[in-house]
């Protein structure tokens, strides 16, 4: 029985909770429901309530734990004679897996029958070649070892699933009959009920506890594999970028710094962009427009935040890049030679920014107190003049908290570098070389891996931590200037 | 209050002059002014003039994509020949020599006067000979009547019709390709055989590889997009809704509720790619959830809207005025009644207005998709609903990065065009959630 159904039968047999649980409280009161301590929906929610919630959390924790618990067992099948030379236990089993998935998908076509999927044995089959007319994918020859664990594998599989479908169907009618055991008209059926929604509530806001305990988790965990493979002091203190690509051979060269040093030159064109234009946009929209340009303005310029990223990425490979060429490139002053360079990235990216930049400066100089700007006018000021000696002095913890935010976006910022900024490290000094950022380099070590035992693959999650870290950081800072500076004029 | 004496003799007089006539040092000012505002007015002039030149790229580059040349020929087969090419070897190749024969006729009918020869309409035209034949099988009782034929023709042929391939670009040696073509789909153009058309496929079809970019269509990675915002809705919004009520109207001011506070305001701020790594690790690494499958996707924008979600939530649970809960308790509502059947109907058009905002946010997002490899491959229909949640797709943005990391020219077109479907469902979006907030708004 698949997840779905399961799902849908405990469902089923909470509705049907409902309506038994609700008519016997109703009967108890002799049918009149002023004679019950809470609405009758009340009695009928709570069989619902004990029957689905232990069943789904029975089911959850089973699909959670059986994986983990079979492939243990299995792995203990795997002598460590079997682990060829620069294999490990990871990728043997993940041919396991795959083996198993073949058959399973095998028997499902019907080219196979269960029972040969169950006993089969590779020395008088050839399973390799059987699986592979079955139109799977074999990669290695299957050796015994490995089909034995996979039919095990299946076999256990299988089983946990049937236990599973068994055990939550039974958790949720021994809550059904629970429930309706209670339901009579002296049991305080809303009191139950409420606290139990005010669980669920309490379990749904903690799931920001759990992404952000999950992120950590992730990263730590791999970072922490990815450091015992390589080491730390070369990571982040090495002067190269160079992956050495998997099964040639060689070692990599995995030095964060020409990554982080690209990262950084890229957000910076990028603010040097967006920060001017937005504070001006911000500071005439804000004391100069009349309110039907702000009414136009500021709307079409927050359109440039919600264009989604990867139309900035397109746009810095297509259009700013050429653009870019055209000014700089070998048919003028021979200064840049690819279209992808820091430039082109960084002044895509400070387009992204502007808007950024100009309604979080907006919201910081509106909240400067008008009396400081009367005080000013009224000892003759002109309106620049207050702009530049009063008000900007006030709002300037704002404005820098919100470049902070800016700069905190741009660094984690990926579409657009992955398209615009190019694929070399490089430490250099020139805006219209290629460089390569921190974001680029996660994508292109984790995407199209499924192996997550070499270096080059775990290195990613090592630059996500330093990526999580940094913007982490500025985030925290950045709010906590924010928060600070609107404390003072409230 | 005292007198106030000042010292008139200590301090040198500036000349007076009226005050109606400008001094040097208020021109001065005066003109710092101006130039002030004028600063302001070139940074709204630049954002904005950034904003026309994004759409004028978007536009330009994209709508050719929607378009397809077609060669439109009105064709008749008789009994005779349909009967002589079936009983041929080569049926197909029967039918092309007959097209091909059919076709100088019509263009020296047309008064074009140009020799071709079959490979050049094969080159232009795919497989036209397979074409007609797969036509007449079926259709066998239009025999000997005109027939309005549609062929669709080759990118390249498209391309040079728009003007973005020209004589100079074909490379020496190119086999889909011949200097001698161009004249003919001049040619064919003169004797007014070649028309534009709506390029239905490309909304409908599936991406294809490398090798036929002309065919390339983006409807799978639609319905990938689809798939995920499904998963979307139907977690973020339930649960967004509940942590908002929680954090808004029951929790205490004690350390814990501080903690999921900071937590979500961290989580909106965390970039978008550690969010993939997330979904990496935890959904397919640990809990080995299938790879590039939509479910997986939409459990990370999921995760990545939550903190969006509940913002807006909470401000427009904020939004409803006590006066409604205290009037709900005055009657004898417990508080969660009075919640959920007081404050929460009142504040939907806002929690609904942000829940469509946080979608459109995440039908954009690309970053998180790559890390779970939902790109790279071609995409194709799933076969049944349930099925559309856990086989390998694609979803647009994927797609738009898929072909624009394709070094083939069609495919930029392409690309550029995904990004017009793709925007065309954010601004429906966005006006859906303007709408519901313009006509359901309360301002108490």
């Amino acid at each position: 029985m698949s997840v779905f159904w399961l799902i849908l039968v405990v469902l089923a047999i909470g509705a049907a909770g409902f309506f038994v649980g609700r008519s016997k409280a109703l009967s108890t009161a002799g049918g009149d429901s002023r004679g019950l301590h809470s609405m009758p929906t009340y009695y009928g929610s709570n069989v619902f309530m004990k029957s689905v919630v232990p069943a789904f959390a029975v089911m959850s924790i089973w699909l959670i734990a059986q994986p983990l618990v079979v492939q243990n067992q299995v792995s203990q099948m795997i002598p460590e004679s079997e682990i060829a030379e620069g294999s490990n236990k990871g990728l043997v089993m993940a041919e396991v897996r795959r083996t198993a998935e073949g058959l399973s998908n095998a028997v499902a076509a019907g080219v196979m029958t269960e029972d040969m999927a169950r006993s089969a044995r590779a020395e008088f089959t050839d399973m390799t070649q059987r699986l592979r007319d079955a139109g799977q994918i074999v990669t290695n020859r299957i050796t015994q070892t490995v089909l034995s664990a996979a039919q095990q594998y299946r076999i256990s599989m299988a089983r946990g699933a049937m236990w599973m479908s068994v055990l939550t169907v039974l958790v949720g009618v021994a809550g059904a009959f629970w429930g309706y055991a209670e339901s009579n008209k002296e049991f305080r059926a809303r009191n139950v009920v409420e606290k139990g929604v005010m669980g669920i509530l309490i379990a749904c806001a903690s799931i920001a506890i759990l992404t952000t305990v999950g992120i950590i988790l992730s990263l730590v965990g791999n970072t922490f594999a990815f450091f015992r493979l390589y080491p730390a002091h070369e990571f982040f203190f090495l002067l190269e970028w160079a992956p050495s690509f998997s099964g040639r051979g060689g070692a990599s060269s995995l030095g964060i710094i020409p990554l982080l040093w690209g990262t950084l030159y890229i957000s910076f064109v990028a603010l040097l962009v967006a920060v001017p234009i937005g504070l001006f946009a911000a500071i005439y929209l804000s004391e100069y427009a009349s309110s039907t340009v702000r009414g136009i303005a500021k709307p079409l310029l927050e359109v440039l935040a919600g264009i989604p990223t990867i139309v900035y990425g397109l746009f810095a490979l297509l259009t700013v890049g050429p653009l870019l060429m055209s000014v700089f490139g070998p048919d003028t002053v021979g200064w840049m030679q690819g279209q992808r360079a820091v430039l082109t990235a960084g002044v895509a990216m400070g387009i992204m920014l502007i808007p950024f930049v100009s309604s979080l400066s907006d919201d910081i100089i509106n909240a400067v107190p008008q009396a400081m700007r009367d005080g000013s006018y009224g000892l003759g000021a002109t309106k620049s003049e207050t702009i530049k000696q009063v008000i900007l002095p006030a709002a300037l913890p704002g404005i820098v908290g919100a470049i902070l935010l800016a700069a905190s976006r741009a660094i984690g910022e990926t579409m657009i570098v992955v398209l615009g900024a190019g694929a070399a490290a490089r430490l250099s000094l020139n805006p219209f070389e290629a460089m390569t950022t921190v974001t680029a380099k996660i994508v292109s070590q984790l995407t199209g891996d499924s192996d997550f035992a070499s270096p080059e693959a775990l290195v990613a999650f090592a630059l996500g931590m330093t990526l999580f870290l940094i913007t982490l950081g500025l985030n925290v800072f950045a709010l906590y200037i924010v928060r600070k500076y609107r404390e003072q004029y409230e | 209050m005292a007198d106030v004496s000042i010292d008139t003799a200590s301090a040198p007089r500036p000349k007076r002059t009226s005050l109606t006539e400008e001094d040097a040092r208020t021109r001065k000012r005066n003109a710092a002014e101006k130039r002030f505002q004028y600063y302001g007015i070139a940074a709204i002039a630049t954002g904005l003039f950034f904003l026309v030149t994004l759409v004028w790229a978007i536009l330009s580059n994209g709508l050719p994509a929607f378009q397809q040349a077609i060669v439109e020929v009105e064709y008749t087969l008789t009994q005779e020949d349909y009967d002589k090419a079936e009983s041929a070897l080569l049926k197909t190749g029967v039918y092309t020599d007959h097209f091909v024969a059919f076709l100088h006729q019509e263009m020296n009918d047309r008064g074009v006067e140009l020799d071709f020869d079959k490979a050049a309409v094969e080159r232009l035209l795919g497989k036209v000979g397979g074409d007609i034949r797969a036509f007449y099988r079926e259709n066998e009782n239009l025999l000997g009547q005109p027939v309005t034929f549609e062929l669709a023709a080759a990118s390249r042929v498209d391309r040079y019709l728009k003007g973005t391939f020209e004589r100079d670009d074909l490379q020496e040696g190119n086999r889909f390709f011949m200097p001698g073509d161009f004249d003919l789909i001049d040619a064919m153009a003169d004797a007014g055989l070649v028309t534009q058309a709506f390029n239905w496929n490309f909304i409908t079809g599936v991406d294809t590889g490398v090798d036929n970019p002309g065919g390339a269509g983006i409807g799978a990675s639609v319905l990938g997009s689809f798939f995920m915002m499904i998963v979307v809705l139907l977690l973020a919004l339930p649960i967004g809704v509940a942590a908002s009520i929680y954090l808004e109207e029951f929790a205490p001011k004690n350390r814990f509720t501080d903690f999921i506070e900071v937590n979500i305001s961290n989580l909106a701020a965390v970039p978008s790619i550690v969010f993939g790594i997330l979904g990496l690790a935890v959904f397919i690494q640990f809990a080995h959830l299938p790879q590039s499958a939509p479910l997986v996707g939409g459990l990370v924008l999921t995760l990545m809207t939550l903190p969006t979600i509940i913002i807006s939530t909470r401000a427009s649970l904020k939004a409803v005025p006590p006066s409604i809960r205290d009037a709900a308790l005055g009657v004898g509502a417990s508080k969660m009644q009075a919640v959920f059947h007081h404050v929460l109907p009142l504040a939907m058009p806002g929690i609904l207005t942000g829940t469509i905002i946080g979608l459109a946010q995440a039908l954009g997002e690309t970053a998180p998709l790559l890390l779970i490899g939902m790109v790279g491959f071609v995409a194709r229909y799933p076969d049944t609903f349930l099925e559309g949640f856990v086989e390998p797709n694609s979803a647009m943005p994927a797609q738009i990065y898929n072909w624009a990391a394709r070094s083939d020219a069609v495919f930029t077109e392409k690309a550029w065009g995904g990004i017009i479907i793709l925007l065309l469902f954010l601004v429906t979006m966005n006006i859906i959630a303007i709408i519901l907030r313009r006509r359901f708004e309360r301002r108490w």
